[in-house]
C-alpha cells in the first residue's frame, strides 16, 4: 500500500508569520484549500508592512541588495517545486534571474534616479528618490511567480513594504514564494502575501489610508474603481505591467525628495 | 543708567522715521476693458464673463471670458490641431527657440508684468519683481535647453510627447505656475489648454502677447479663464490627454476621481502644512528670518508655507520674542509699494476662510499674537498673525490656512521634532535650522516631505525638483523629473500611469 | 599685572542657554536679509531725514602717514560747517585722526560740539605691548581726544586667546577713563561672521561703548552684512541686559545711497531709539561730499557737480 503523502495548509503570510485568514474561510484552487483573506487580514497586512518599513527602508542600499539576492538563492534552491507550481522551469528561472537583476540595482538605482541641481544661488541642492512607504500590489494572474516578482521585486528594491495579493486563480506559487521569503533574510513583514478573492480584497486596499501606492496591475476590470477609491488618500496608482524589467520600474514607487543647504563660511 | 552702559553725548533719538510712498509706476500696464479666451491663436470672444478685481482695493480692473463646456472644446481641438500640424514633429531644436524666446521677452517686459500681477493678485511689488517674474522667465530659458536632449534626461527610453496637456493652476503666483506648467510641456512637445486661477487671470492673459511676439504658433497655448467648472471641463474634456493641476487637495482629490479608469496621465501639486523646525543651536536670526520668509511670504498664500512652527523647547522664549519683535517691522499695505513686505490677501473668499480658521484658534485656546499694524479700509487685508500655546490636535495646527498665520508648537528632542512634523497627512515641504551638519541629514532623511529646506526656506529654481509626498501631491515639477509627467517614456509607468 | 579675568557668563560655550549666547550666524542667509534691506526705496522727505541724520553721525576721518595739523586743521573746519553756504548743514559727529594730530584737532572743535576722536592702541595693527597700548590711550585722552577707537588683538583672537583679548579692551576701557571707547574688530581679519559675532560679544561684555568694523587700512572693510552681524549681537545684549552699545561701520562708506542702506539696516534692525550719533556713527571721509551733494540735488531738484563742494 503506498503511503499517502501529509498534505500542505495554505495559509496567509503576514508579518513574517503564516496565519490562516481569521474569517477561517478557504477557497478551492488549483486543487488545494486556499486561505481566503478578509477584511481584518487586509487591516492586519498593512499594519505589518507599516511596522516593517523604518527597518526595511532605513538599510544600507548594499544589505539590501544582499537581502534581495538572498531571495533569489532560496528561489533557487526550491526551483523544482516552483516549477510544479507555475508555467515550468523557464518561468522559475527567469523569475530568479530577474529578483538578482533587481538585487543589482539597490545600491544603484539612487545614482540614475537622484540628481544634484545646479540652483542659481549660494545653495547646495540634491534630489534622492525614497520609498513611497507602504504599496499595495495586485499581482497579475499570469504568469502566477514571474508576474507577482516582477511586480514586487522593484518596490522592494526601491525599499517599500508589500502587501500583495496573489493571482486567485493560480495563487500555490504566491504561498510557496512566501515560504521561501519566510527562509530568506527579509525581515518580517515587508513582504505580506494574501490570497483570495480579489474583488473582494482589492477595494480594501485602494481605500486602505495608509497604503501610500497600489499597483494594479493584475485588477482586470475593476481598475476604476480602485483609483477612484485611490484618490481618497491621493494613492499614487501604478500602472505595473506583468513583465516589466526596469529601473524606472523602481522608480515608479519612489518619491522624490530635495535637500536646499546654503554654502557659505 | 550707569556711564558704562549709555555713552555720553545726549542727542535724542528721533520717535519715529516714516518712509515716504514709493509706488510702483502703474502706466506700464494697459488693460483692455474685456478679455476674451485665446485660442488658436486668436483671441474669441466669451459668451459668459465676470470682473476681476485688485485686492488691494477692491477696484474693477477689467471682465473676462467664464468659459463654457463649448469653449473649452474649442481650445482642445485647436491645442489638437497645433499638436498634429507640427508641434509634436518640427525638430526639437526649433522647440527650443521658442522657448528662449519667451524667456528673453518676459525678461524684457518683466516690469510690466511685476505690476500687473501685484495689482491683480494683492502681492507686494518686490515679491513679483524680484521672485516671480525672474524665476518665470528663469523657468522658461532652463526648459527651453531641454527640448532637443530629452533622450539624454530618459536613456533607453524612447521620450515622446503626450499630445494635449490639460493645466490648472492657483492664484498665489500666477505667471510663475503658468511658467511652470507650460515651459516643460512645450519642451517635451505637447501643446497647451491652459486655465489661470478666477481671481488673477490678467497675467496669463497678457502672456498671450508674449506668445504673439515669440512667434509661437498658433495654438500650442490656449488660454481659457474661468472658475472651478471651467477647470472640470478641461478635466473631462476627451481630447486632454494629460491634466496637471496646482491647487487645493480637496479639488486635486476630485480630478483623481474624475480621471479614474481613463488612462490619462495626472500630476498633482496640492496643499501642505510644513514643520519649520528650530533647534536650540540655531543661527538664530537667521532662522528668525527664515520663519518670517517661511509664513509670511506672499501672505502666506502659499502651498509650501513653514505654517507650523515647531521650536526645540530650551529656546522658545528667545525665538518667540525675536519673531514678534520682527512682525512689528513689516510693512503691510499697498501691493505696489516698493517698500511692502506684506500685501493684501488675494480674495474676499480667502479672506474669510483665514479670519475662521482664526477665530477657531482662539476658541481652541491658543494664543494670539498681532503687531500693531494698520491696513487700508478698502481691500482684502489680514495682519501678520502667530500663535502660541498650540496643541498638535488643534485645528490650526492641522489644517492648511493659507494665510499670514503660524502656528507655534514645541519640541524636545529631534525625534519628537521628526514625528510632530511628519504627523499630518500632508508632506509638501519642511524646514531644518541647526548648525549640526549631521542632524541636518539625519532629520532631511526622516521628514516625509518633497522639498527639505534646511537653514534657509522658501527657495524656487527651475532645476530643482518640486512636489509632494501623500496628500500634497504626485509628480514633480522643475529639474530632469519636471519633464517626465510630459513624456510617454518606455517601460515606465509612474505615478498616474 | 595683567590677569586674564573670568569671562562673563554665557560667553563661553553653553554656561547659560538664555542669550547673549555665542550662538552663529548663517552667512547666506545673513547676507540675503542685508541685501533684501538694502532694496528699500527710501525718497524724498524720508532720504532728506536720513542725508541730514547721516552727516550728524559721520567721524570725519584721516589716518593717514602724510597727515600734518594744516590738513587736520582743515579736516575740522569742514567737519564743523561743512557746507559753508548752507549754515543749516548739521556739524559732523567727531573728527577721527592719528594721537599726533589730536591737540590740533582738539583745538580747532573746542566749543562746536564736533569730539574728537583719536585711533590707539597700536593701529592699524594692534601688535604692540599692552603697556605701550595703555600709555598711548592715556596719553590721547590727557591731549583731550573725546573717544578713543581702539584696535583688537586679532593675533590673540585668532588663536583662541579671548581671553587676552577681553583683558586688553578691559584695560583699555580703564585707561581710556571719562573718554568713550570704541573697539575696532577688523572684520576683514576675522574670516568668518561667526568670529565676528564672537568678537563682538566679547567687546561689549568687556566694555565697549561702541563696536566698529574696520580700521579702514584693509580692503574688505564695512559692508552691510557685517554690520548687520553685529548690529544682531548689539541687539542680544540689549536684549539681555538692557545695554545699549553703539555700532560704528568704517571704510568703505563713500556714497550718499550706501549711507541711507546702513541707516534703513539700523532702524529694521535695532530701531529708531538707535538713530541718533550717540549709539551710530559712520567712520568716512569722502561720503560726506556725496551726502551733501545728494541734499542739494533734493532740494534744489538738479544734479549736482563735485565742483560746488569743498575738498578738505
Amino acid at each position: 500500500m503506498s503511503r499517502l503523502p501529509v498534505k500542505k495548509t495554505y495559509k496567509l503570510f503576514i508579518g513574517g508569520a503564516f496565519p490562516r485568514s481569521e474569517s477561517g474561510r478557504t477557497y478551492e484552487a488549483e486543487g488545494q484549500n486556499v486561505a481566503r483573506a478578509s477584511r481584518k487580514d487586509v487591516r492586519d497586512a498593512v499594519r505589518a508592512a507599516r511596522g516593517a518599513l523604518p527597518k526595511w527602508a532605513g538599510m544600507t542600499a548594499y544589505n539590501r541588495g544582499q537581502v534581495l539576492y538572498r531571495i533569489a538563492e532560496m528561489v533557487e534552491a526550491r526551483a523544482a517545486e516552483f516549477a510544479d507550481l507555475c508555467s515550468g522551469r523557464d518561468e522559475v528561472e527567469r523569475t530568479i534571474d530577474r529578483v538578482v537583476w533587481y538585487a543589482g540595482w539597490a545600491d544603484k538605482f539612487a545614482q540614475v534616479i537622484g540628481s544634484s541641481n545646479p540652483v542659481a544661488g549660494p545653495y547646495f541642492n540634491f534630489t534622492v528618490p525614497e520609498p513611497t512607504g507602504v504599496v499595495a500590489t495586485l499581482a497579475p494572474d499570469e504568469p502566477p511567480l514571474l508576474g507577482l516578482v516582477s511586480r514586487v521585486a522593484p518596490a522592494l528594491t526601491g525599499g517599500n513594504a508589500v502587501v500583495v495579493v496573489a493571482s486567485e486563480t493560480r495563487p500555490l506559487a504566491a504561498i510557496e514564494l512566501a515560504e521561501a521569503l519566510a527562509t530568506s533574510d527579509v525581515p518580517g513583514g515587508v513582504v505580506n502575501i494574501l490570497t483570495g478573492n480579489r474583488a473582494e480584497l482589492a477595494p480594501w486596499l485602494a481605500a486602505h489610508m495608509d497604503v501610500n501606492a497600489i499597483d494594479i496591475a493584475g485588477a482586470d476590470g475593476i481598475a476604476p474603481e480602485l483609483e477612484r477609491a485611490a484618490a481618497d488618500n491621493v494613492k499614487r496608482v501604478v500602472r505595473g505591467r506583468a513583465d516589466a524589467q526596469s529601473p524606472w520600474e523602481i522608480a515608479a514607487f519612489m518619491e522624490l525628495k530635495t535637500v536646499w543647504h546654503p554654502v557659505g563660511r | 543708567m550707569t556711564d558704562l552702559e549709555r555713552p555720553r553725548g545726549g542727542v535724542p533719538a528721533p520717535k519715529d522715521w516714516t518712509y515716504a510712498p514709493a509706488p510702483e509706476a502703474r502706466d506700464v500696464v494697459t488693460l483692455a476693458d474685456r478679455y476674451g479666451h485665446f485660442v488658436g491663436g486668436e483671441w474669441i470672444e466669451a459668451e459668459e464673463t465676470y470682473t476681476t478685481i485688485s485686492p488691494a482695493t477692491e477696484e474693477p480692473l477689467a471682465e473676462i471670458g467664464q468659459a463654457t463646456p463649448a469653449e473649452v472644446e474649442r481650445a482642445v481641438a485647436a491645442a489638437r490641431d497645433a499638436y498634429d500640424d507640427g508641434w509634436s514633429t518640427i525638430s526639437p531644436s526649433e522647440r527650443a527657440k521658442y522657448l528662449f524666446r519667451i524667456a528673453r521677452i518676459l525678461q524684457e517686459r518683466s516690469r510690466e508684468f511685476a505690476v500687473l500681477e501685484s495689482l491683480n493678485g494683492g502681492k507686494p511689488i518686490k515679491e513679483s519683481r524680484d521672485v516671480d517674474l525672474p524665476l518665470a522667465a528663469a523657468h522658461f530659458f532652463y526648459y527651453a535647453g531641454w527640448a532637443d536632449k530629452l533622450e539624454y534626461a530618459f536613456p533607453n527610453q524612447r521620450p515622446r510627447p503626450i499630445g494635449v496637456a490639460g493645466q490648472i493652476i492657483p492664484w498665489n503666483f500666477p505667471l510663475l505656475m503658468l511658467a511652470w506648467k507650460i515651459a516643460p510641456a512645450l519642451a517635451a512637445g505637447n501643446t497647451v489648454v491652459l486655465k489661470p486661477a478666477e481671481t488673477t487671470p490678467l497675467t496669463a492673459l497678457l502672456f498671450c502677447d508674449v506668445l504673439r511676439q515669440a512667434e509661437l504658433p498658433a495654438g500650442v497655448v490656449n488660454i481659457v479663464t474661468g472658475d472651478g467648472a471651467t477647470g472640470a471641463a478641461i478635466v473631462k474634456a476627451e481630447g486632454v490627454d494629460k491634466v496637471a493641476f496646482t491647487g487645493s487637495t480637496e479639488v486635486g482629490k476630485a480630478i483623481q476621481r474624475e480621471l479614474a479608469g481613463t488612462g490619462k496621465k495626472l500630476t498633482l501639486e496640492l496643499g501642505g502644512k510644513a514643520a519649520n523646525i528650530i533647534f536650540d543651536d540655531a543661527a538664530l536670526d537667521q532662522a528668525v528670518e527664515g520663519i518670517v520668509n517661511g509664513i509670511y511670504f506672499n501672505q502666506g498664500h502659499v502651498c509650501c508655507a513653514g505654517s507650523r512652527l515647531l521650536v526645540q523647547e530650551s529656546i522658545y522664549e528667545p525665538v518667540v520674542d525675536k519673531l514678534k519683535r520682527r512682525l512689528a517691522t513689516l510693512r503691510v499695505g499697498d501691493p505696489l509699494d516698493k517698500n511692502t513686505d506684506v500685501g493684501a490677501i488675494n480674495s474676499k473668499q480667502q479672506l474669510e476662510k483665514i479670519q475662521e480658521l482664526v477665530a477657531v484658534g482662539e476658541e481652541e485656546g491658543a494664543e494670539i499674537y498681532q503687531p500693531p499694524c494698520r491696513v487700508p479700509e478698502k481691500g482684502y487685508w489680514f495682519v501678520p498673525t502667530v500663535f502660541t500655546n498650540v496643541a498638535q490636535s488643534y485645528r490650526i495646527a492641522q489644517e492648511e490656512i493659507f494665510g499670514p498665520v503660524l502656528s507655534i508648537l514645541t519640541f524636545r528632542t529631534p525625534d519628537e521634532a521628526v514625528e510632530k512634523a511628519n504627523n499630518t497627512p500632508y508632506g509638501l515641504s519642511a524646514g531644518v535650522w541647526t548648525e549640526k551638519g549631521s542632524r541636518i541629514l539625519w532629520m532631511a532623511e526622516r521628514l516625509r516631505a518633497g522639498v527639505v529646506w534646511a537653514n534657509t526656506y522658501n527657495r524656487f529654481d527651475p532645476s530643482s525638483p518640486f512636489g509632494g509626498y501623500k496628500e500634497s501631491g504626485f509628480g514633480r515639477e522643475g529639474g530632469r523629473h519636471g519633464l517626465e509627467p510630459y513624456l510617454q517614456l518606455d517601460d515606465s509607468e509612474a505615478f498616474g500611469g | 599685572m595683567a590677569q586674564a579675568p573670568v569671562l562673563p557668563r554665557g560667553f563661553e560655550l553653553p554656561l547659560e542657554p538664555r542669550l547673549p549666547r555665542i550662538g552663529s550666524v548663517d552667512a547666506v542667509a545673513l547676507e540675503e536679509r542685508a541685501a533684501s534691506l538694502a532694496k528699500r526705496s527710501i525718497k524724498r522727505e524720508a532720504k532728506v531725514f536720513a542725508l541730514e541724520l547721516a552727516i550728524r553721525m559721520i567721524d570725519l576721518t584721516t589716518l593717514e602717514g602724510q597727515d600734518t595739523p594744516g590738513k587736520v586743521a582743515a579736516l575740522a573746519s569742514k567737519a564743523i560747517r561743512p557746507d559753508p553756504t548752507h549754515a543749516d548743514i548739521p556739524s559732523v559727529a567727531a573728527v577721527c585722526v592719528y594721537p599726533n594730530l589730536v591737540p590740533t584737532a582738539v583745538a580747532r572743535v573746542r566749543e562746536t560740539g564736533v569730539k574728537v576722536a583719536s585711533v590707539a592702541t597700536a593701529f592699524p595693527s594692534g601688535q604692540s605691548p599692552l603697556d605701550a597700548k595703555l600709555e598711548e590711550v592715556r596719553w590721547v585722552v590727557e591731549q583731550g581726544a573725546d573717544e578713543v577707537d581702539m584696535v583688537i588683538d586679532r593675533g590673540a583672537f585668532l588663536s583662541g586667546r579671548y581671553a587676552k583679548v577681553y583683558d586688553e579692551i578691559v584695560r583699555v576701557k580703564d585707561a581710556s577713563s571719562s573718554a568713550h571707547l570704541k573697539v575696532i574688530l577688523e572684520v576683514a581679519e576675522l574670516g568668518t561672521y561667526d568670529n565676528v559675532r564672537r568678537a563682538s560679544l566679547l567687546a561689549m561684555a568687556a566694555g565697549a561703548d561702541f563696536i566698529k568694523t574696520s580700521t579702514g587700512k584693509l580692503p574688505g572693510a564695512a559692508t552691510l552684512p557685517v554690520t548687520l552681524c553685529m548690529l544682531e549681537a548689539i541687539r542680544d545684549v540689549y536684549e539681555e541686559t538692557g545695554r545699549m552699545v553703539g555700532m560704528k561701520p568704517a571704510g568703505g562708506i563713500r556714497q550718499a545711497k550706501q549711507a541711507v542702506q546702513y541707516l534703513v539696516q539700523l532702524h529694521e534692525t535695532l530701531g529708531v531709539e538707535w538713530l541718533t550719533p550717540d549709539l551710530y556713527r559712520i567712520g568716512a571721509s569722502s561720503l560726506l561730499n556725496d551726502v551733501l551733494m545728494q541734499l542739494r540735488k533734493e532740494r534744489t531738484g538738479v544734479y549736482q557737480s563735485g565742483d560746488y563742494f569743498t575738498l578738505d
